[in-house]
Order: structure tokens, then sequence, then C-alpha cells
């Protein structure tokens, strides 16, 4: 599938604009990325160029990752993804690497969002990025030996961590010779803290009241999910994918069944499409109401969050009739549904279309105008438009600094260019500003679901490509063939074949992209989750300089940090 | 105790049956949550389970004021030793209930980073299976920790004999 035409790649002509092309490999990706091939002594340049370029004009750094190739002559191999949100055009840049010296310039100093991500290659890989101010593990603890994602490392090989105190950042334990009457106070909020959400670890600086220096501590929930999938077969990694964001676990298999289907240049049928519309709205509504619920608790505004709890356990009644799972719900195959709807869907879903808006509303008239809340979240937590794309920031947050960035909107997957919706956007930047951009997107899901649900198609919910999807168990028990296919396919397993590709959907926090790579056996080789938290939350820290300590919760629950997500 | 004459009646029982008839009825859990189950958890103390119903609804995210901690979700190799000082901290008699299949086993993830249950380094009174499990599921495991608690056969009981 890959056509080589770098002379207009992504309609530009890119070998024009960079550097020294001629020495670099330039092609498209079957997942229409731009592929650019680099050694690492030019790279630097290149991504400089990328970034800078007023044509390319790459402003977001989707994601840096590792891959191992432990057969190749470079082993190693540093993939990033960057995207213009101006021009839509997304490109890819491979930069191999020898196992002797795995090492390479960072690009922090192009992007910020590069930081965690580099620092994660350096985590699970080890590959070392040179020029980076804060080189250490990040999901895996301190007494980690190896890393993990290396094709040699066990996945059942643990290390045991004793010492908790051993984790805290430096510039916290050392001794600071106070030049004046004022002494710093360290203190250190979370992992088990209410309003930390059980997972995650700041560690700040006081200078009375206010925050002076603060860092981020994860990976408390890192369950390894990315080497889990490369020894299960592809169908088997969905039960994975649903415990990512489990606030909105259908989003994720969604985005995990596309990115395989592109792969597999097959496409789901009409229902089935539709039905994964119907409830990934559903979920982001109740993943929306999750951050609101716990934002406004929070802040002591407990009554919100009986409120919002109320539909979402209808919803969980309606996941439950579909999937049989309440919150992780495994409903999607790669190729369909697992299977149909029952058959009061449609009466359902009406209901909660009538049910849901008045809790909604309820929330906005309790809160929108409340004064306390006003004055809890204006003007905190603020982050300019720029800064938010230079810390790779998308979704609600991106749009809450007054970018409108939608995925469903810029690159529409399971037929979103056909439903009317408004696309949320607030200035201000700030933690009123997400709250205003989550409720209004609350209301702009259930606009989506009552016109799917207007024109729900019937058929089938799963492909009839049987090297895909199994055949009916009737005619497995009658006829030949589809025994056969039943047999090849529990045998051998989907075949997806040899490549890499991205991609990605609107997930409730932002891009939630999948790199996949195929090496044409019934198991991923490597799946990498670009999780929109973890752009985000990088830029946590910085953003609570200044602060108070209470502003540092309005901030962090007004972000929807979710753990599964964030440490995978 | 009043009869149904207007008559004043003595009920005798032991000390430690009385104690912990108290106990079982006052629960105040401490949500060691961390994934998925925690989501569950917020849903069985809300509105629509109340949790209230079975006196265990006093949350309390401080060790020292909660008898019953309930580990909610993924327990990693990282979060191990925080689990585990969480527990040393909280006052006496104390209970421990393992909410799902991770916190039970480690669940599906038999993987580099994760525990293979909670009981490695704290004893646990009562395994809720589920991935995750259904509010029904844990209200079942708490009401079971109550039995235990009444009987004197939780593993805190054991270790003090």
């Amino acid at each position: 599938m890959t056509v080589s035409n770098p002379e207009t790649a992504a309609g530009l002509p890119v070998a024009e604009l960079l550097p020294e092309s001629d020495k670099l490999e330039i092609e498209i990706g079957p997942d229409g990325f731009v592929e650019i091939t680099v050694d690492r002594s030019r790279v630097i340049e290149v991504l400089r160029a990328l970034r800078e370029h007023p044509e390319l004009d790459c402003d977001l750094l989707l994601d840096i990752c590792g891959v191992d190739y432990p057969d190749r002559e470079h082993r190693f191999e540093v993939v990033y993804h960057l995207a213009s949100l101006g021009a839509d055009h997304r490109f890819r840049v491979n930069v191999p690497l020898t196992e002797d010296d795995p090492n390479i310039p960072t690009a922090y100093g192009i992007w910020k969002a590069a930081d965690w991500f580099e620092r994660e290659a350096w985590d699970l890989f080890g590959i070392g990025f040179e020029g980076h101010p804060n080189l250490r593990r990040i999901l895996t603890h301190e007494a980690f030996q190896g890393h993990a994602l290396r094709k040699d490392y066990d996945p059942e090989q643990r290390w045991l961590l004793t010492e908790t105190e051993t984790m805290a950042p430096e510039w916290a334990t050392e001794n600071v010779e106070s030049n004046d009457d004022f002494e710093t106070q360290i203190l250190n909020l979370g992992p088990s803290h209410p309003a930390t959400h059980g997972t995650i670890r700041t560690v700040v600086q006081l200078d009375g009241e206010v925050i002076t220096r603060a860092e981020c501590e994860i990976g408390y929930l890192h369950r390894c999910f990315e080497k889990m999938s490369e020894n299960h077969g592809w169908n088997e990694v969905i039960p994975y994918t649903d415990r990512l964001n489990y606030c909105s676990s259908m989003i994720n298999g969604v985005g995990y069944s596309l990115a395989v289907e592109h792969m597999l240049g097959i496409e789901a049928p009409p229902r089935a499409q539709a039905v994964r519309l119907i409830l990934s709205e559903f979920s982001r509504l109740m993943d929306h109401a999750v951050c609101l619920g716990a934002n406004l608790v929070d802040l002591g505004a407990l009554t919100n969050f009986w409120y919002f709890f109320q539909p979402r356990e209808e919803i969980y009644g309606l996941l439950e009739s579909c999937a049989g799972g309440r919150l992780t719900v495994s409903y999607t195959r790669i190729g369909g549904l697992a299977h149909d709807v029952p058959a009061d869907f449609e009466e359902r879903v009406r209901y909660l279309l009538g049910y849901i808006p008045k809790f909604i509303d309820d929330v906005d008239k309790l809160i929108t105008g409340n004064r306390i809340f006003r004055d809890r979240t204006e003007g905190i937590g603020v982050l300019s438009a720029e800064e938010a794309v230079a810390w790779g920031w998308t979704g609600p947050c991106l749009r809450a600094c007054g970018v409108p960035y939608d995925l469903r909107r810029v690159r529409p997957y399971l037929g979103y260019e056909n439903y009317e919706f408004d696309v949320p956007v607030a200035t201000t930047g700030d933690c009123y500003a997400r709250y205003l951009v989550r409720l209004e997107e609350m209301r702009q899901c259930l606009r989506i679901i009552e016109q799917a649900i207007d024109r729900l198609p019937g058929g089938p919910v799963i492909t009839d490509n049987h090297h895909v999807a199994l055949p009916p168990k009737s005619k497995v028990y009658s006829e030949m063939e589809a025994l056969i296919w039943h047999f090849k396919l529990i045998y051998d397993g989907i075949k997806v074949p040899a490549g890499a590709s991205y991609f990605a959907t609107e997930g409730a926090n932002g891009e939630l992209g999948y790199y996949i790579v195929s090496d044409g056996t019934g198991h991923p080789y490597r799946i990498k989750v670009r999780p929109p938290c973890f752009a985000i939350f990088q830029a946590y820290p910085h953003m609570l300089e200044g602060h108070l300590v209470s502003d540092s919760i309005a901030i962090l629950s007004s972000l929807n940090i979710i753990a599964g997500e964030l440490d995978r | 105790m009043r009869q149904p004459d207007g008559s004043s009646a003595l009920l005798t029982t032991r000390l430690e049956a009385m104690l912990a008839w108290s106990r079982k009825n006052s629960l105040w859990p401490l949500p060691f949550g961390t994934a998925c189950c925690a989501i569950e958890f917020m849903s069985t103390v809300s509105s629509h389970y109340d949790l209230a119903r079975f006196g265990a609804e006093v949350v309390r995210f401080s060790p020292r004021q909660s008898d019953m901690m309930i580990v909610a979700g993924t327990i990693t190799d990282k979060m191990a030793p925080v689990v585990k000082r969480i527990y040393d901290q909280m006052a006496e008699p104390k209970y421990v209930v393992s909410m799902g299949a991770c916190a039970c086993t480690g669940g599906f993830y038999r993987a580099y980073h994760v525990v293979q249950g909670v009981d490695e380094f704290i004893p646990v009174d009562v395994y809720v299976p589920g991935c995750p499990p259904t509010p029904e599921a844990l209200i079942e495991g708490i009401m079971m920790l109550q039995d235990l608690i009444q009987r004197g056969e939780t593993q805190y009981d054991r270790l003090k004999s």
C-alpha cells in the first residue's frame, strides 16, 4: 500500500522544504502520514525544520516512542509523530539506533511535550536522550532493573520496591541553606490522597501557602499494557484497552478496533459503526460527568456528584444490556461488535435522551453562576493556547484554551462528518473554562446520539470477512467451509499485514492514538498508545507554580487525569 | 429492655459479642482506590446502591479514622510500599477487603510491574471477585466481612489470639 511520492507528500513539496533532503528517505505511509527516515546526527535539524517552516508548521508533538527490533542491524527505532493544527497534515519521523549506542539528542528544546515521552522511552527501552533536563525513570520504580519493553525482557520478571523515600526528587531531599528568615517547606501530595484520585503524587515546595516548585511522580498504576498486548492475540487486546481510560472504556475499544481495521483494509458494517458511535458518545458523556463530579467534590460541592451519578447508573444499565459489563464493556471486536444490541435498545436510548438533560441543567443552574465556584476556578490554572499546544494538549483542555481542534471534526471517523454538532470552545484557558467546555460537550453528545438513533441502520453487526471474524456458530456446525474458517481463525488468529500505522480517535480527554506495528503474525508486534492524559499532565507541575495548595486540587481535577490511561 | 407488660428485663451477652456487633455495623471504609474498581466503589457509595444501609458510608481517607481498608484496583510494585504503610497506620481492629481480580490475584496483568495479589504483604479478610465487581458483589463482600466480625473469625482476630 505504501506509495512513494515524496514530491507532493501531504500536498506539500516536502523534499524541497527540508534541508539536504536527498539524504532522507521520504514516503507516504499507509495511514496517510508522511514518513521520514533520518540518521540521528540530523534528527534535530529535520525536526526543527518541520516545526518552524511556515508551510510544514508541525506545532503539535503527538508522541515519541521506541520500538525494538532485535534482528535488525539497527536494533532500536525512535518514532516521532507530529501534527499540524493549522494545515491538516501529519508526519512520522523514524530514527534507527544501534544497540551499542542507543542515544539521540533530545527534542525538548523544540516541543516541551517531548519531556515525559522521552523519559518513557528511556525507562522502557533504555534509549538515552542527550541534553534532556531530567532523564529519570518515569513509569517503573527506582529499584527496577533493565528496560521492560525490550523484546528480551521477560514479561513476568518483577523487581520489588521496599523504600518509598528513594522516589523523592533530589531538590526535595537536599538541605537548602536559607538566606533569609523565611523557610520553604516540602509537602507531599499523594499518591494516597483523596484529591489525587489514588495514584498521582506531587511533591511541592511551599513558601507559606504558595507553591514555588513542583514535581510529579507517576507510574503508580503502570500495569504493563503495552507488554501484555505483545503476547496476546489481536482481539484479546480489547479487554486491556478498556482499562486504559476506564471512565469511558467503549471509546478505547472502538479506537483500537478502528486502528486494526485500517491496517486490515476492512470496515465494520454500518449498524456496528452506528452503535459504536452512540455508545462512544454516551461514554464521553459519562467521562465528563465523572470529571465534573469529582472536580466539584474536590471543591466541596458534593451534591453535584450525586446528580451526575444517577444518569451514569442509567447509562451503565444500557451498556450492561448491550455488552454484559457495566464499566469495562469489551463490546467491540475487530470488524464490528461482539453481538447485536438488545431489542429494546432504541427505546432505552430514547428514554435516556429524555432523562439526562435534567441532571445537566440542574448542575448548570447550581454551579455555573455560583460565586464560590467561580472564585475558586476563574483565573486559576491558566494556560495560553501556544503553551497548551507546545505541551501536546488535545481534547477539551485544549479547546478551553481557545483552539477548536476536535478529531471528530478535523479527521472524521465512524461517519462523524454526517452529524451536526458544535465544538464548544472557551478562551480563558482556566479551570472555569474547562468546566464550561465539558458541560457543553455533554449536551452535544446527546445531540449526536439523537441524530444517530433516528437513522440507526439494520443489518449485521460484524463483518462477513472470515479472515477477521468468526462465522456464525450455526454455520460452523453445518457447513464444511465455515468449519475451516473457524479452525483457521482460532488456530492462527487474525493476520494483520506487516507494517506500522497510527490511527487516532477523539477520546474523552483528547487525541487517543494507537501506533501499531505488525509483523504479520497473530499477535501485535508493538502497540504504543498515545494517551491524551500523559501529554496534559506533564504541564501540571509547571502550572502550579505561584498558586496556592488549594488551587492545585482545583487544577488537577479540572484536567481529568485518569491513571489507567496515564500510566498504562 | 422493656417487656410488653411494661416491666423491665435484663439481656445478658458477652462483652466481645456486643463489641463485635457494634463494630460490624459501623465500619468506616478507607477506599484505597487506584483504578477501575474505584469507580465501581464510587457507584457503591452513591445514591443508587447506598452503602449507608449497611452502616459503612462514612468514607475516610485518613487511615487513623477508618477500620476497613477496601483495596480497589491494581496494586503495582511501585504502589506496594504505600499500601503497606497506610495499612500499618490504621488503628486496630482493622479489616481488609480486596476488591476485584487485580487486588486479589493480579488479574490478567501477569506482568513485570504488578503485585500478584495484595495478600503478598497485607492480610486479607474478604476477596471480592470480578473485573470490576458489581456494586452488589462489593456489598455482599462487606456483609460477609460483617459475619466474620460477628463470629470473631477475621484475620485480625486470628492474629490476636
